[in-house]
């Protein structure tokens, strides 16, 4: 790309997770002229599933089964959480036309509403989830009625043990089984990673029929199987169907640590639907510098890691989430949001930061740290008040929220994105 | 052979940092002398593994809850399995109280007292190993004037703070911008090293041994004949410094030894520590050079921080269960490499569970809380380091463990099983 370049546009998003996809979307399906710029996000750890809330506290003794109630007891729980800025029906919305993009590219959604559902983790425990993809199913209705499961899992793939998870989840589903079969076209058991490789594996015709006529025989009286999540990057649900047919029960995937291939599946559908929308994308680029102008616009310098091209935009929704994608930096004296150095709500000192039990049930204060703004989601000022007409902040790095304890990372970052894209659409 | 002396030699400023080029460029002279670092986990089981061998007996996670005593002898000590609750009851000819920073309180429950002080150090751990040699800043000992290299990472320290109590003996941010800021001084790459933990651990200090500096005060050590206070089968070998610890080992065994009507020499200072299987994984490197050469597809790394592969746990489990012993998560973690590289356990520790479940080594219902313990006691380390790439890295880790696959809620899940029967 020729330096100098420069592009105008009305709306910037900086960030590529689920935020940053999301406000991307709802951007274009607004007829919004954008250009998103960030290095692959954190959607590539993503489990799949979109999570809206399942504990209004960290401490919330139990999950609640209505995410609806959860949010409701917000208001006494967790006063300043983001969603308190919303009604239901604006995060409703939000999650609506996110799941009806994602089926109409076909990478299908499935819930119950106004409930959350039960699913198993690749820890073998029980999780609570709102919109789980399609092929995971199969395993959700299994668990709620016990139904006799065969969990299955690959020579190599040293990150999913059937064994331990079927040992772990006995105690709550007592007809659980495992078993271990070499993966197709792996007769040497060499290491695998998950990841796309192995979903590209299962795209073959020959490979679903080597890895079905290993399971065959196992089923026995198992009404289902589970498998790790690799079975395909576009075509799971033929993967799935077509070993179905083979072995005479559904198989349901469940999600694996890091790489998801759930999680590429949800990168690649909303990187080919926004292609598709006319959005323009700076890949693998970070915006290295972001200069407000005086008359309320920006021009962000963008490149890899020299300034390479140059944006003219009227606004700018921050998506950079939290330490991981750097959206938030720490040092020694502190935390910072290195872009436009941002005030960001944190403890007072660092040895608050973090419990003194990682798995304090309380959750750490750090991960309450983050940027405050008003209920349009435009960061605030030293003053109290937004520092810029246009710009917002959407996802994880907004403060009064710990998503990994409350479960509502994706609801997080779907609702806040399309509250700040309504309010910029509305600005004119 | 100890002379009591260590020669010094004065080295040029400029092959000084040619031999180690991040010293500071403001040095203004440098000597070398002789010196030398250990591995402590590869030490500890090497000791543990020859005891082993020449006939005593090891009760790993065992607390002594009280003596029963006469007039003049000890006749019982009452120990408590921590894990099972279990008592039992030992009947010694001799006690030998070698209980560190807790002498005075296991003398306590003989009855007999004498005061111990403590000074607390704190340490930090680089990601990677910054200097070929020990690093020292020539002054008066100090804070943050030492860095040690300790296999594939760094050591820097350290600090000495005097504290009342031996709960809650952990580094204070203020203790880790002391030691980073000193350490800056002598190799200035140090302010923006990454760290990947930081730990303290206790100094005892013999109340008459104690003069102006905690640190000096305890290079040489007292060995206390109880017989003095009436109690004529009880010694305690507090303090010291691990440069003497075969020296007070033997001062010690001696000691014991004319109690028991022994007359044989004590051969520690002829005959050097055998290595030992047990001690042979905590080397960084070993498990790597093995794996590669074998280049076995069915034998996967488990730890990539250390590149530790399948065969070298599968091994750690063996040689315990050989000896009867059983193992858990921590206890692989403190044999080998696994978890101590720069994700903490982030992926090992599922890993290397899943791992354990599959061998039988322990059930599923506990191995969560198997793992739970594991990353615990890695988080012990990290949690007064994490800024910058380590602030990043808990992140994920908590991401994983608990956004993804809610592991902080599982022990109440259990709890709650049990309440509804």
């Amino acid at each position: 790309m020729a330096e100098g370049a420069s592009i105008e546009c009305d709306l910037v998003v900086v960030g590529r997770g689920m935020a940053g996809m999301a406000a991307t979307l709802f951007a274009a399906n607004r007829g919004i002229s954008t250009v998103q710029v960030g290095m692959i996000g954190e959607i590539i750890f993503a489990s799949g599933c979109l999570d809206l809330l399942a504990f209004p506290s960290p401490e919330t003794e139990a999950p609640l089964d209505d995410p609806w109630a959860a949010i409701d007891l917000l208001s006494q729980e967790m006063p300043e959480h983001p969603y308190t800025r919303m009604k239901r029906e604006e995060i409703k919305a939000a999650l609506d036309e996110i799941v009806s993009f994602l089926n109409a590219q076909g990478l299908p959604y499935i819930n119950q509403p106004g409930q959350n559902v039960e699913m198993i983790t690749p820890l073998g425990t029980v999780k609570q989830t709102y919109y789980a993809p399609e092929s995971m199913g199969e395993g959700i209705e299994a668990l709620r009625e016990k139904a006799p499961c065969l969990l299955i899992d690959f020579h190599g793939l040293t990150d999913f043990s059937a064994t331990q998870m079927a040992a772990t989840l006995t105690d709550v589903w007592p007809n659980i089984r495992s078993a271990r079969v070499s993966f197709p076209g792996n007769a040497e058991n060499r290491e695998l990673i998950p990841g796309d490789i192995m979903a590209e594996t299962m795209e073959l015709s020959k490979n679903r029929a080597e890895l079905a006529q290993a399971v065959k025989p196992l089923v026995g009286n198992a009404r289902v199987v589970g498998v790790p999540a690799v079975m395909g990057m576009k075509g799971t649900r033929e993967i799935l169907s077509d070993i179905k047919n083979q072995i005479g029960v559904p198989v349901f995937e469940i999600p694996t640590f890091p790489v998801s291939v759930p999680g590429l599946r949800l990168n690649e559908t909303f990187a080919h639907g926004l292609l598709k929308k006319g959005v323009k994308r700076l890949l693998q680029t970070r915006v290295l510098r972001a200069d407000p102008s005086n008359d309320g616009t920006f021009v962000l310098h963008t490149g890899k890691s020299e300034p390479e091209m140059t944006l003219h935009t009227r606004g700018v929704i921050l998506a950079t989430g939290r330490f991981w994608s750097r959206g938030l930096v720490a040092d020694r004296n502190g935390i910072r949001e290195p872009l436009l150095n941002l005030p960001v709500h944190q403890p007072e000192k660092r040895d608050q930061w973090h419990r003194e039990r990682f798995l304090d049930l309380r959750g750490h204060p750090v991960n309450r740290a983050g940027v405050e703004t008003d209920a349009l989601f435009r960061p605030l000022s030293e003053t109290g008040e937004p520092g810029f007409e246009r710009l917002f902040a959407v996802g994880a790095i907004l403060a009064h929220q710990d998503w990994k304890r409350m479960k509502c990372g994706s609801g997080l970052a779907i609702s806040t994105a399309y509250k700040a894209v309504e309010a910029f659409s509305k600005m004119g | 052979m100890p002379t009591g002396r260590n020669p010094a030699t004065v080295v040029d400023i400029q092959d000084a940092r040619e031999l180690e080029p991040v010293l500071s460029p403001d040095a203004i002279a440098v000597y070398q002398v002789e010196d030398a670092s250990i591995d402590p986990f590869k030490l500890s089981l090497e000791n543990m593994a020859q005891a082993q061998a020449l006939g005593s007996r090891l009760l790993r996670h065992t607390r002594l809850v009280g003596f029963d005593r006469d007039r003049r002898r000890i006749n019982s000590a009452r120990v408590q399995d921590v894990k099972t609750g279990e008592e039992m009851v030992i009947e010694p000819e001799m006690v030998v109280n070698a209980a560190g920073a807790w002498a005075g309180e296991v003398a306590a429950l003989s009855g007999i007292s004498f005061q111990i002080l403590y000074s607390k150090g704190s340490l930090l751990v680089t990601d990677r190993r910054i200097t070929r040699r020990i690093i020292n800043r020539l002054r008066d000992p100090s804070d943050g004037d030492i860095l040690v290299p300790g296999g594939t990472v760094s050591i820097l320290g350290t600090t000495s703070v005097r504290v009342d109590s031996l709960e809650d003996i952990r580094p204070t941010p203020d203790e880790i911008d002391l030691i980073v800021d000193e350490g800056s001084a002598m190799i200035p790459i140090l302010d923006k090293a990454r760290y990947i933990r930081a730990y303290a651990g206790v100094r005892p200090l013999l109340k008459p041994e104690i003069e102006e500096n905690d640190r000096s005060a305890s290079r040489g050590f007292t060995l206390l004949d109880h017989a003095r206070d009436g109690l004529e089968n009880f010694v305690t070998i507090p303090g010291g410094k691990l440069t003497t610890y075969r020296f007070m080992a033997e001062k010690t065994a001696d000691l014991v030894c004319e109690r028991l009507g022994i007359q044989k020499p004590c051969r520690t200072r002829t005959e050097p520590l055998p290595s030992t299987e047990a001690g042979k994984w905590t080397e960084p490197g070993l498990g790597p050079r093995g794996w590669i050469k074998a280049k076995d597809p069915e034998n996967p790394i488990l730890c990539e921080c250390e590149m530790v592969p399948k065969s070298s746990v599968a091994h750690i489990i063996e040689d315990a269960r050989a000896r009867g012993d059983r193992l858990d998560l921590r206890a692989i973690g403190l044999r080998s490499r696994v978890g101590k590289g720069s994700c903490q356990g982030t992926f090992c520790g599922k890993r290397v569970m899943a791992y354990m479940v599959e061998q039988g080594e322990f059930g599923g219902q506990t191995a969560l809380n198997h793992l739970r313990d594991f990353l615990e006691s890695r988080w012990s380390g990290e949690r007064s380091v994490l800024w910058g790439e380590q602030m990043v890295q808990a992140e994920l880790k908590e991401a994983l463990y608990c956004g993804l696959s809610d592991l902080e809620r599982w022990s109440l899940s259990e709890e709650k099983r049990s309440r509804n029967g």
